[in-house]
């Protein structure tokens, strides 16, 4: 009896050794495996492109042979999407919300660990297909048949990886939701949410929606080459084309599961280094829903070539046009939010305002592709290489570094090093514009995707891209400086850590007791977000 | 509150198995959105009792071109014994193919056919075709292969010219066809 009193008293009682993480179900220490895991794999991510761009630094064939090159295409893709986006964005989720919305944890806990878990062996699964007859996926991250049945011994990996990805983020989706729905602190409403949770509800939603169309076309493919089924084999009556039309369905809402969390981190940041609540908050969520909804009716603007009805193609370009209203809605509800703000420019906030101007870069390419009859030029060239580059990497993952940055004293306890951060923002702003704005114009002038080679009328380009890759690739290096020193020590942070930062996360001592909020707290309008 | 997230939570483990559903529910959608809107230039089927009631066009004659094309798994030649004839819709027409087993073996092969222009797929209808069933050679054969059609004469004016594109597949024993004219052999039974 006194040793449970006890065991009550003692707050911030945690296991220890390695079971603490694999049994884990505390929604911090996951929320951590999570972000750990994910800049693990956006260095192998990046490794496998560091080849791409060494092997393209010069016309001709220089170090790899193409088929390596595929590969490396292909898993680079893969891996960061499903190893580093998805997972960075579950884990900041995973940290953050229960903490938000005032919950003692996620809802379902041991689901929680499993959801993470089942990563590291999905990964293993189609990590390991370099090893193997046939090497490892080569016919781009689509897979589209025919030619990803020609794929060796590593077909079925891939196809069981992306089922386990699947799982996983279906699984942390459900917890997610389940946590929101039920869990918030009394007096939590949804319009008292904070945006960043709004976001990953509307995201949560759209995971459970999509992956399991994607798992239905990835098991087609699985019986189609195995088991004599002839879904996209023409030869039975079926169609190759209507792969594509399952996997973009799949694959439309999937931008949206990434960028969605990128787009929650930015609406936090903003307001508090603006010192002003965020501008039309409403708005806000209803914009977030509506692209969420539009995402699955656009689908076939990523297929424009494969020669549709001209009804098809007018009505998917109309359909991708009207995404452009909701997604100007957020990006002018941001810039009011700066209007008139006192605003300071720490690390965070300048990954924020990079976001604003560089993914409106890659949505107005999106758009120019969005329509019809000159998306025929651009299909597979490094235009489109360029438009989403431009959204994922200053669109999400600045989106995601920033939110680390903003939350790393929170997390820690300590502040990161303000001066080695924002030279981090600089250099990779700089170098990632070195990266991917040539791309435009090497796309327009005609340069394929997916080559080893090209024409020597794209040396010059080529060769300031690779530069600018490498130094993009390096850059990050510093940011994993910055965060094992922050974690090391530093600075104290105050529980508030930003002068202008609001809502029940910063309530919490920084870094917060192992287990927060296991009274609820009481939330008005005076300690809401908005 | 445990028991109110496990039910929330399987729900939405529900709606994810019915959206693996919809990824399988997506296949017929697709086929029978390109039999009804002619997408893909998937062709029709129809008996000759149901040509006999077809109106002729005395008036105009619509030129119908032939393609060939054989898929490299597949050591066969192919082709149309005449490059196009010139056809009256709602009369039966009929045209030769010529295809050749190349190899030293039994080959099983599957026709098949596509119609462009698009909108002229759902004017044109066999009543009979060699890509209604595998064609399987022996070594060295060759064997002339016949198609009967009718173009509709309901045609809109404006087409004059579509094309007949088939292209051989090598069919293997577990992938026997079933075709879209199975498919509408199917829905016309049913009504």
């Amino acid at each position: 009896m006194s040793e449970a009193v006890l065991h009550d008293d003692h707050h911030d009682h945690k296991p220890t050794g390695i079971g603490r993480w694999l049994f884990s179900t505390n929604h911090k220490d996951i929320g951590t495996m999570y972000l750990v895991f994910a800049l693990i794999m956006f260095f192998v991510g990046g490794a496998m492109s560091m080849v791409i761009r060494a092997e393209l630094f010069q016309p001709g064939l220089q170090y790899v042979d193409p088929q390596f090159y595929n590969s490396m295409v292909t898993v680079h893709a893969l891996v960061m999407i499903f190893g580093a986006l998805m997972p960075a964005g579950v884990g900041l989720a995973n940290w953050m919300i229960p903490i938000m919305i005032g919950a003692p944890d996620m809802a379902l806990p041991r689901m929680n660990n499993m959801s993470f878990w089942i990563l590291p062996f999905a990964f293993t699964l189609l990590l390991s297909t370099f090893f193997m007859q046939g090497g490892a996926p080569a016919g781009g991250w689509t897979m589209y048949p025919p030619l990803v049945l020609q794929l060796g011994d590593g077909f079925p990996y891939l196809v069981f990886a992306v089922h386990f990805l699947g799982i996983s983020s279906i699984m942390g989706a459900i917890n997610i939701i389940a946590t929101v729905f039920n869990m918030r602190a009394p007096g939590m409403t949804f319009m008292r949410l904070p945006l960043f949770v709004w976001t990953w509800i509307i995201t949560a939603f759209l995971l459970i929606a999509a992956m399991p169309v994607l798992a239905g076309g990835v098991t087609m493919l699985l019986t189609d080459k195995y088991f004599g089924t002839a879904f996209f084999d023409a030869a039975g009556g079926g169609d190759p084309v209507m792969f594509q039309h399952i996997f973009w369905f799949f694959g439309h809402p999937e931008v949206y599961i990434l960028v969605l969390p990128s787009f929650g981190v930015i609406s936090q940041i903003i307001p508090t280094f603006s010192r002003k609540p965020l501008f039309g908050y409403t708005s806000m969520v209803y914009a977030t829903a509506s692209i969420a909804f539009l995402s699955f009716f656009v689908w076939a603007h990523h297929m424009f070539t494969v020669g549709m009805p001209l009804a098809g193609e007018l009505f998917f370009m109309y359909a991708t046009m009207s995404i452009a209203v909701p997604t100007g809605v957020k990006i002018f509800n941001w810039m009011a939010t700066m209007w008139r703000g006192s605003m300071t420019f720490e690390t965070p906030m300048l990954f924020a305002i990079g976001v604003l101007f560089m993914f409106s870069i890659g949505g107005f390419s999106g758009l120019m592709m969005g329509i019809t009859p000159v998306d025929f030029q651009y299909h597979d060239t490094y235009f489109i290489v360029a438009h989403f580059h431009y959204v994922i990497v200053p669109g999400i993952i600045f989106g995601i570094i920033g939110g680390i940055y903003f939350w790393l004293p929170k997390w820690t306890g300590n502040m990161y090093d303000e001066k080695l951060g924002k030279l981090h923002f600089w250099l990779s702003t700089i170098s990632v514009n070195v990266l991917f704005f040539p791309m435009h114009f090497i796309g327009l002038a005609g340069m394929p995707r997916r080559i080893p080679d090209y024409s020597v009328q794209f040396a010059d380009w080529n060769n300031i891209i690779s530069i600018g890759g490498f130094a993009f690739g390096l850059s990050q290096l510093l940011l994993v400086w910055v965060v094992i020193k922050c974690v090391r020590g530093g600075e104290k942070a105050t529980d508030q850590v930003w002068e202008g930062a609001h809502g029940l996360e910063w309530t919490l001592s920084s870094p917060p007791p192992f287990h927060s909020f296991t009274t609820p707290p009481k939330v008005t309008d005076a300690t809401a977000h908005s | 509150m445990k028991n109110k997230a496990t039910q929330t939570a399987k729900k939405l483990g529900l709606i994810a198995i019915a959206m693996f559903g919809f990824g399988y529910l997506m296949v017929p959608i697709y086929n029978i959105m390109c039999e009804v809107t002619g997408i893909n230039g998937k062709t029709g089927q129809i008996s000759k009792s149901e040509v006999r009631l077809e109106d002729v066009d005395l008036d105009r004659l619509v030129t119908v071109e032939f393609d060939t094309n054989v898929n490299p798994n597949l050591p066969w030649s192919f082709k149309a014994a005449k490059f196009k004839q010139q056809v009256r819709p709602g009369e039966i027409a009929e045209a030769l193919f010529i295809v050749k087993n190349e190899s030293d073996n039994f080959v099983v092969g599957q026709a098949i056919p596509s119609v462009a222009p698009e909108l002229a797929s759902l004017f044109f209808n066999k009543t009979e075709c060699f890509c209604f069933v595998n064609q399987k050679l022996a070594p060295g054969e060759t064997k002339e292969m016949v198609v009967r059609y009718v173009v509709g004469s309901d045609l809109p004016e404006k087409i004059t010219t579509m094309t007949l594109s088939y292209t051989f597949f090598k069919a293997s024993e577990d992938n026997v066809a079933i075709t879209k004219q199975d498919r509408t052999k199917k829905i016309k039974e049913n009504g």
